[in-house]
This record gives C-alpha cells, structure tokens and sequence, in this order.
C-alpha cells in the first residue's frame, strides 16, 4: 500500500518489444529511446539528445510491425504492445537507402577530411550502406562560410543535421547559424557575412556528424587514431568541466570535453577547448635567477634552488605567498606547509573574496552552493556583479537550459549585459540590495514568492564586505520563505578561479591585502600572473621567487624563477566552484626541466631545512586529506550548510564597500578569451579576440 | 607508357565500360542562397515602412495572437516587397525581424525558402514563363522566343533600362489555359507570339493589358465552347413525382 501514491502519480508504464526483446517504457518515449533502454542502438545523424528532434536526416528508420511504412524513431513515440524489428529486411533497405541518397551530395573526400576517422557518416556507411551509388549526375558544391577563427566550415560535406543550427538557438542562446533557400539549393550557414559568436561555438564541431565544421586551429594535426587521449578536469574557469586532452608525442593537440552530467554535460567552452596551443608558448622551461645585471639568468636546479633557500632561510619567517587562479591542490598543501613550518602566516590567493562576518571559515560562504546542475530546479536566479556567460560559460548554459525548459526567471543586479536569455535588470546600483533586503524593492514580491530561488554572488561583490553580508541576509531571509524549508541553498558563489576552492579549503586568505599592509622579505609567487602584487607593492630588498609554468607577469618581477607543470602535466587535485574535487591526470611530461610543482616545493623544503613530512603523491593526499577531507573524495560534492551561522554573524559587519556601482570585469565577448597566463599566451585566443572585435563593426548582427 | 595508358583508356571499347561520372547538369534555381552585397542591395539600402504600409503591418499584426506574432512573418516580408515594388532588399528583411522581435537568421530563412520573395532587384515588370510540360507542349518555347526576340532577354536577365526581367519557371497551376506567363501579380494565359508581343508592347508604352486568357474564353471553360451544361438549369421542383 505504500507504494500506491507513486503509482498514482507516475504514468503506468506500457510494453513494447523491440526485437522481440520487452521492454517496459513510460508512455511518449521515442522508439529510439525505447530500443537504447533495449540495449540496441539505432543509428542516426540529426537526432541528438540534447538538442530538439528534427527527424530530418531519416537514418534512424525502423520497421514496426503491421505498419506499412518504416517510422523514424528518433520523433515517433511508441505504443502499446508496438514490434520494433530494428535488423529486419526493410529496416535494413531503409537505411541503405538513406544512406545513398546522403551520399549522393556528400563529396569522396575521406582521406583530406579532418573528420575522417571519428565520422558519423564513414562509420554508418560502412556499417549500413551499400557499396556502390547508383548516381551518375554531378555533385552540389556549396560555398564555404567564414564563421569565425574557430570553426573551419566545408560545407559541401554538410548533409542539413541542422545540429549546429539547433545547438545555435538552445543551447548558445546565439540565433546565427540557419537553413538557407529549399531543395536542393538549401544549406547551412548565415546568409550574410557573419561570424558564430559564442562562448560555447566550439561545440558545433562535436555535434556535426560530418566534417562539414572542423576544427580550423586543429586543422590537418593528426588522426584520431594516432592521438592518446587522457581524461582530466579544465582549469580555465572555476566550473571543473571535465575534459578528455588529446595529444602525442609529448604536446597538446586539442582537448575534448567528457560526459558529466553533473557539470558540463557534454559541451566545452570555447577557452577550454581552444586554449590548448598557449600551453606550447611562453613556457618557462628551466630554472632562472637574477644576475647581478638584473636579468634573468638561466642556471640548473640546484644553483636556483640553492638561491631561494638561502633567501627563505635568512627572511627569518618573513615569508608570504601568492597562489594564481592555476594551482593544483597538492602544490598548494605543499607551499603552504613549508610557508608554515618557516614561520609565514600570510598565505593568499590572488582572488579576492570579502570578510562578510565569517571570512571563509564557513564553506558555505565561498561555495555555488545549489551545484551546477540544481539550478535546473531552481525557479528564480539573481545573478549579482556577476556575469556568468563569461566567468563560467557552462554554468549559464545550465541556466539558460532551465530558462528554457523549466520556466527559471533571471534578474540581474550589475550591468546590462547579454546573458543569452531573458533577463530582468535590476539596475547597476549596490543600494538595490539593501532594498531587496528591507523590502522596498518592488522586485521583492518575485523573491518571497519564489519555490526554489537561488542568489548568484559574483567576483564584484566578494570585495565589498558589506554587500556580501548583506545578501548573505537576504539569502537566509528567501530561504525561510523556500518550499522545502531548510532544504534549498539560495545563496551562491561564483567563482571564478580554478584553484579558489581548494585554497580556501586547505586555509588560504583571499586577497592580497595582508602582504600589502606587511611585505615580507621573501614572497613566494605560485602561478600569480594577474598582477595583484606589483614591485612597487614591496620593498626593495623583498626576495620574489616565481613558481609557474608560462612567462608571464609573475615571472617578471620574479628574482628566482622555478620552473613548473602545466595542468595537464601533472597529477593534481582541483576544487569546483560547487565545492567538487576532481583529480586531474597527467597526460604529457612537464617541458624542458621544468617539474611537478608539489615535487619542487618538497625539495625546497628540504634544501631549508624544513623538510615535507611527504615523498610521493599518496603521502601527500594522505596530508591533504588531514587538512580538508572533501580534497580528496573525487566526484563528490562536499555540501556545506552553516548558513544560519554566517547569516547571524554577517549581520555584525559594518565595514562599508567603496563604490556604489556594481560593475562586471567581462561584458563583451572580447573580454572572454584571455583571463590567465596560458590563454594570454595562446595564438588561438588572439584570434579570437581580433575576430570579435572585428565584428563588432559588422552591421549584419542582430542589434541587441 | 603514360600515353600508351591513355590512349588505351580513351579508346572506344574501355569508354562504353568506364562508368561516366557526369551525364546532366545540375539544375539549381538561378538565385542564390547567400547574400551579396551590391550597389543596389547592401546593409545601407534605406528602407523604412511607409505610415500607410504601418497602418497595413499593425492589421496583420493584430491577426496573430500573442507569443505566435512571428507568423506574420511572410505577410510582412510581402509588404515590404510590394512597398519596394518587385523585389525586397536586405534592410527590409531587417525591418521585418525587428517588428517582429526575430532573429535575423530566421527571417532570412523565410525569405530564402519562398521563391515569391525576390532578394535581388529585378525589372519593373517581372515575367514568369511556364516552360513545365503542359506548357512547353503548347508552346512556351515560342513565347520564350518572342520575348528573346523583342526585349533580347534570356531567363535570369534584366533589360538595360531595368523596365523586364525573364524568369523561366516550373508549373504556376494554369495548365489549362497553357501556354502562359506571370507579369507581376497577373497571368497571361493562351498566349501565342503575337499575344506576348503585344502584351509587351503594351507594358512598355505604360498601360495595363488585360490579364486572362487571351483565346477569348472565360477563365479554363473549354477552348470549342461548351459541350455539357448549355442550357439553363432547371429550377425548383424538377422531375419530382406529380403526386407530391
């Protein structure tokens, strides 16, 4: 009898069969569907399941018994009792069909294809097409389009999926891509001259099932079976997208992303994706120190090593560092016990975040914490200093996906930029919070009346400690009003570093301030390329060591530079903004002499006298682990729920903000591409930034 | 060794049993499917709604309820072109995404599929000869003539002062008044050489000519007079049984 209220509310479950083989399915479930859950896989080339069906490419044909007709599985739904022959001989003439005339248009030329190899229609036309065309008359040809540095189109091997034309306007939210003119005249394209500008357009070359969009910085590399593929986690935002890195012999050839339905689905920002190439630039590949001319001179290990011991040691415990936005957890548990054990206490992150009460003692206070994927049961998001398009392109994706699908209404308190779907401004002015927060905002009757609202800090809030705590009430005050009381986590934070998470974790201090009031007489730079600390910040005896992998500001002011790994050199531990560590995995070895960073940190510690207690990578997760214990559940998101706490203690600070405009750092598409020392250091990102500028004088876009 | 290869492969014998690669052209319509920009047709073309032509637009409008007002899409793009005159330039097409709250891609994509809708500019007098079977069978090929003979139009070209342009097209749906063509928005049916030299002749001096069959029948009645329903109908009550 328990049960009975379930089966009340859930459709009853009808039977098919699918190659004789029952299958029991909820009622407007595609045959397509219906034969997966079977374990039988229909081909097909439109048909995506993130996209919209379109039932166009017809490939997925099946025979369904006492139908006169083969149906397309991927639109139609099933039916009762319904015998779907998948390998029958109609099924099978069907698709042989199809696929001559699919190849009737689409150009033989497989061995110059950059798809070939990992292509839809090679791999389906060996596996269901006939060996030979019945077609004597000429090929179509159709132009070529320019959309950008990205994407290489062919356009005569397109075979009108309309993937990427769907992919455009659901889920880029970018209406750019479409069907142009009929029969066989129609194509693909833009119409005008006109460039695919999306933070997400890199997709479209997954998505199209032919090599009709191509990578054009991959263009002519390699084949996909001469290529090692590693599985690893993205660094260049705070989303943790999960990534598969392509390489061989010893570099980069592209990344991929991986299948995770919890963060990034299966897509892939443009960043993520095409960032790769700065990773062969600007390296830092063997051990400097200044000389006495005021370059740097290269030297080996032991001499640079050498060189900042003796400068570690005589500070006498003045020592602080800096960690940037590419810091893997290990590195940071390894600098951070040795800053420690020499007696330096000030240990930052490039990356501010305001003390609103709790500093960052309460997990729940730096955390996205509805994770990437609840926002899909989110009913309202307000987005405050933030603009998530640009700081975690995967994360807004999601919202828009809920804004499509769920009825998710936005609002925004910053600048009015373009979020790919609907969005209510608030106005720019930091007094809206307070507003929101007494109740005089008209915006305030949306909020209570909300089931699941969520409130989304951004970077431009984390400096004004009172804005933090004041939305930090409101968040807590929404929250009582939520539909399942204590359940629902309003507010969130968005991070927008890939390393924040984990530092904060492991006892970092957010921003910089603390060296700025007390330089220390050595200060230890681990990948802090954003310029937070200048020379001019310190004194003029302060010793800089610099420890990173690209030549960047860091490595400028540096007096001692140590050469280490990029992320996808080395084994490391990443926290995503939603509080989920992720192990990223070496693919390739560090260039040069450069080395693990944690390994360079444990044989400076040595040469200090201040030796690790850890000597391989195990030892030194057992470290982490002691410190902060969620650093090493891989996948799992560590919920944090002090909100009550943070809220009462939020209601203390009385620190004022400057500044009563909230402003974001990336409005424009332009502002996207370059945010850390690799993507400042890839020619592809330059590409980029060159193209969208350039068209933004085009006045072939669509005004906003 | 190459010659002798050649030579071999050229012969008559091997050419029967080489598979031909290619028989036919290819037939695609005489537009294209992108955009070019060009003197007549850029993203500067000025184009704006006439107020009466808004009066129009807000009427058809109104026909479409709320969150469905792009279905005004192709009464729209119509307007434009009959404001234009015959042909309906970019900054229209613009226009009309505007109005309706649409990307642009989607109008282009509207306007791209429906081939009434001209995307480049075309003469004042735009004639659509039907070269499908039934007209071909009664004679477009000497309506085609006699317009190559008197303006020296081939189809897709425009005359010099911009007055004709000739387009040959696929069925209009007048077959039984073959053969014939559109002018605009008229059809000019059961044409000889004669009758299209005239109608021409007529366009250019400035007047209208009369639109119809030009065989002197009504509409698709049968070309030797009427062979059933002579006479007038019988009226009310016939052959019912006297009785009632």
């Amino acid at each position: 009898m328990v049960t009975t209220t379930t089966t009340t509310t859930a459709p009853e479950k009808i039977e098919v069969f699918i190659d004789d083989q029952p299958v029991m399915v909820e009622p407007g479930t595609t045959v397509l569907q219906a034969a997966a859950q079977a374990g039988v896989e229909i081909p097909r080339f439109c048909y995506h399941e993130r996209l919209s069906v379109a039932g166009n490419c017809r490939m997925c044909l099946v025979e369904v018994e006492k139908s006169v007709k083969p149906v397309a599985a991927c639109a139609m739904p099933v039916m009762k009792g319904w015998r779907v022959k998948t390998n029958s001989d109609m099924t099978r003439k069907a698709r042989e069909g199809v696929m001559e005339f699919l190849l009737i248009n689409h150009p033989l030329d497989c061995p110059i294809c950059d798809q070939g190899g990992e292509c839809d229609l090679q791999d389906q036309s060996m596996t269901f097409g006939t060996d030979r065309s019945r077609f004597l008359d000429q090929k179509r040809a159709v132009e070529d389009k320019n959309i950008g540095p990205l994407i290489k189109t062919i356009m005569t091997r397109c075979i009108h999926c309309t993937r990427c034309v769907r992919f455009g306007s659901e889920v880029a939210g970018v209406e750019d891509l479409g069907t142009t003119g009929r029969g066989s005249d129609m194509q693909i394209g833009t119409y005008v001259e006109k460039m695919f500008t999306s933070e997400l357009s890199g997709n479209v070359i997954d998505l199209c099932p032919v090599g009709a969009l191509t990578s054009k910085p991959y263009a002519f590399t390699a084949r996909p079976w001469e290529i090692r593929r590693t599985d690893s986690v993205d660094v260049m935002d705070a989303v943790g997208s999960n990534i598969v890195v392509n390489h061989r012999t010893g570099e980069v050839l592209r990344i991929l992303p991986k299948t995770n339905e919890e963060i990034n689905e299966e897509w892939l920002s443009d960043k993520s994706r095409f960032a790769c190439d700065g990773l062969k630039r600007q390296r830092l590949v063997q051990p400097m120190v200044k000389g006495t001319d005021g370059e740097l001179q290269p030297c080996q290990w032991e001499d640079a090593l050498v060189v900042a011991a003796k400068a570690l040691k005589a500070a006498n415990g003045s020592v602080a560092a800096i960690i940037g936005g590419l810091a893997d957890g290990e590195s940071l548990m390894a600098l951070k016990d040795m800053v420690n054990q020499l007696g330096g206490e000030d240990l930052c992150t490039e990356e501010v975040l305001a003390d609103a009460g709790t500093g960052t003692d309460l997990r729940s206070s730096y955390l996205l914490n509805t994770t990437i994927a609840g926002v899909e049961e989110a009913d309202l998001v307000v987005f405050v200093g933030t603009n998530p398009r640009f700081e975690a392109p995967l994360f807004n994706a999601r919202v828009r996906k809920a804004w499509l699908y769920n009825e998710l209404d936005a609002a925004m308190i910053g600048p009015d930029v373009n979020l790919t779907y609907d969005c209510e401004h608030l106005g720019n002015d930091s007094a809206v919070i307070g507003q929101l927060l007494d109740g005089t905002h008209p915006f305030c009757q949306r909020l209570s009346a909300a089931k699941r609202p969520m409130i989304v800090v951004g970077s431009t809030v984390y400096s004004q400690p009172d804005l933090l705590a004041q939305l930090m009430q409101l968040a807590q005050k929404v929250r009582s009003g939520c539909e399942e009381g204590g359940e629902w986590r309003v507010l969130n934070i968005l991070q927008r570093q890939a390393s924040q998470v984990a530092a904060l974790d492991l006892g970092y201090t957010p921003g910089v301030a603390a060296i700025r009031e007390n330089p220390p007489k050595v200060l230890f730079l681990l990948g802090a390329d954003e310029g937070t600390i200048s020379r001019d910040d310190l004194p003029k005896d302060t010793l800089v060591i610099y420890q990173g992998h690209h030549g960047d500001v860091g490595a400028n002011m540096a007096d001692v530079v140590l050469p280490g790994a990029a992320y996808t050199e080395k084994p490391g531990t990443y926290v995503n903004m939603e509080g989920r560590a992720q192990q990223a995995v070496q693919a390739l070895t560090p260039p040069g002499q450069a080395r693990h960073d944690w390994k360079i940190i444990r044989a400076l510690s040595e040469i200090v006298d201040v030796q690790l207690p850890y000597d391989n990578l195990k030892e030194l997760r057992t470290r982490m682990e002691q410190v902060a214990p969620n650093l090493t559940r891989y996948g799992h998101v560590e919920e944090a729920n002090y909100f009550a706490q943070a809220t009462t203690l939020a209601k203390l600070v009385s620190d004022k903000g400057t500044g009563s405009v909230i402003d974001v750092p990336q409005k424009q598409l332009a502002d996207f591409y370059m945010t850390n020392a690799i993507t400042r250091a890839s020619p592809t990102m330059a590409k980029c930034i060159v193209a969208v500028k350039k068209e933004a004088a085009n006045k072939f876009v669509d005004p906003k | 060794m190459l010659s002798s290869l050649a030579r071999s492969l050229t012969s008559s014998s091997v050419r029967t049993s080489v598979r031909g690669l290619h028989r036919s052209t290819v037939k695609c319509s005489d537009t294209l499917q992108v955009h070019r920009d060009s003197k007549e047709n850029n993203i500067d073309t000025p184009f704006t709604f006439t107020p009466e032509n808004m009066k129009r637009a807000d009427a058809i409008l109104s026909i479409y309820p709320d969150g469905h007002k792009k279905a005004a899409v192709i009464p729209l793009l119509d307007l434009a072109q009959r404001q234009v005159g015959t042909w309906l330039p970019i900054t229209a097409m613009h226009e009309v995404a505007r109005l309706l709250h649409m990307p642009r891609m989607r109008v282009y994509e509207v306007a791209t599929f429906y081939t009434m809708f001209m995307r480049n500019p075309v003469g004042k007098y735009h004639i659509q000869v039907c070269t499908t079977t039934p007209c071909w069978l009664r004679g477009s090929d000497d309506v085609m003539a006699a317009i190559h003979t008197k303006l020296g139009l081939t189809p897709g070209h425009t005359t010099p002062d911009g007055m004709f342009t000739l387009s040959e097209v696929e069925c209009l749906g007048a077959c039984v008044n073959a053969p014939m063509m559109q002018i605009n928005d008229d059809y000019y049916e059961d044409l000889s050489t004669d009758d299209t030299n005239e109608i021409l002749d007529t366009l250019a001096a400035g007047k209208k000519p009369k639109a119809g069959p030009r065989s002197g029948r009504f509409a698709a009645e049968p070309a030797g007079g009427l062979t059933s329903l002579t006479e007038p109908p019988p009226g009310p009550g016939f052959k019912i049984q006297e009785g009632l």
